[in-house]
């Protein structure tokens, strides 16, 4: 079977985020008041082969662990469907 | 015994290192791709030097942490070796967890090429017996991700361990998160592990070797590096 898996990877609660702090700066200064915080992360689509759901979700979250996301700063969701 | 510079796709700083160890400071010193899976013999000293590894996709550093080098980096760190990781090698060093922490990006977020002080909080590792404590050295910083974080509890065991080896400062001796050009916490430039055999810090010491480049203090860390490899020799 085929999937698709999306992570979403956002920076922790606390990590300093200059990139959304930027951005935040911009939309207010563009007239969104309404603004109060940006956050910016990253969003990774991995399609993949697996014989079961559970075996393309434990393969996922392996990659995760494994390199796509630094636990020290970072923190995901992962979302699977099949394709 | 000798040094090995490893290098990464994408590394930029590796010849420069080559020359401040092999030309200036007479240490035989071999280049290792990052695709060998172990150390050239008598390796006393490995450093990771900086660039920009794998284009700096998905995290600085990150990448490179996972190459087939690394096993024997982290085997010869286990067993007291000395590895160096400058700029981005001290990003992959915080990446393959030899050392904590994570560079963030400048909280400028600009890209920042500049002289800068540093404040040599430790002399009894063997990266730094050559200066003195407290002593002032001029280094370049060129990098965009060089905000060294921590989380606030893990700060603090870092600095009660005495783990802080370089921190920014001004001329007059006083150091800290002011005088980050960075936002680096703490103003912290440089740690080590806690046995002091893994030392990361953003400057660049190589580029700071030989009076032409402005500042000959980066041989502190030659000289330091070379006396304890030959201490070992014996």
């Amino acid at each position: 079977m085929k999937f698709r898996a999306h992570v979403l990877v956002s920076l922790k609660e606390g990590v300093l985020d200059t990139q959304g702090k930027a951005v935040r700066v911009s939309l207010k200064n563009m007239g969104y008041g309404s603004v109060e915080e940006v956050r910016i992360g990253k969003s990774i689509m991995i399609s993949l082969e697996a014989t079961s759901r559970p075996k393309a979700e434990k393969q996922v979250e392996a990659m995760c662990d494994d390199l796509l996301v630094n636990p020290l700063i970072e923190t995901r969701s992962v979302t699977l469907e099949a394709i | 015994m000798k040094a090995a510079v490893v290098i990464f796709p994408g590394s930029n700083c590796d010849r420069d290192v080559i020359h401040a160890l092999e030309a200036v400071s007479c240490i035989p010193t071999q280049a290792v791709w990052h695709k060998e899976t172990s150390l050239p013999q008598d390796t006393g000293l490995v450093v990771l030097p900086g660039g920009f590894s794998y284009g700096d996709y998905l995290r600085c550093g990150a990448m490179a942490a996972r190459s087939p080098i690394v096993p024997a980096v982290r085997e010869h760190a286990s067993r007291g070796g000395l590895v160096l990781g400058i700029c981005n090698g001290f990003q992959v060093l915080t990446e393959t967890g030899l050392l904590p922490g994570a560079l963030l990006a400048n909280i400028s977020l600009e890209f920042i090429c500049s002289n800068c002080l540093l404040k040599v909080e430790r002399t009894d590792t063997p990266f730094t017996s050559a200066f003195k404590k407290g002593q002032i050295v001029q280094f370049p910083i060129a990098h965009h991700e060089g905000l060294f974080f921590l989380p606030e509890n893990e700060l603090e065991e870092l600095e009660a361990n005495g783990q802080v080896v370089f921190r920014y400062a001004s001329a007059d001796g006083s150091a800290g998160q002011q005088y980050s050009p960075n936002g680096a916490l703490n103003g912290i430039a440089g740690i080590v592990n806690k046995g002091g055999n893994v030392l990361g810090l953003m400057p660049h010491p190589e580029r700071a070797s030989e009076r032409i480049l402005g500042s000959s203090d980066g041989l502190g860390i030659w000289n330091s590096i070379k006396e304890w490899l030959e201490g070992r020799s014996k």
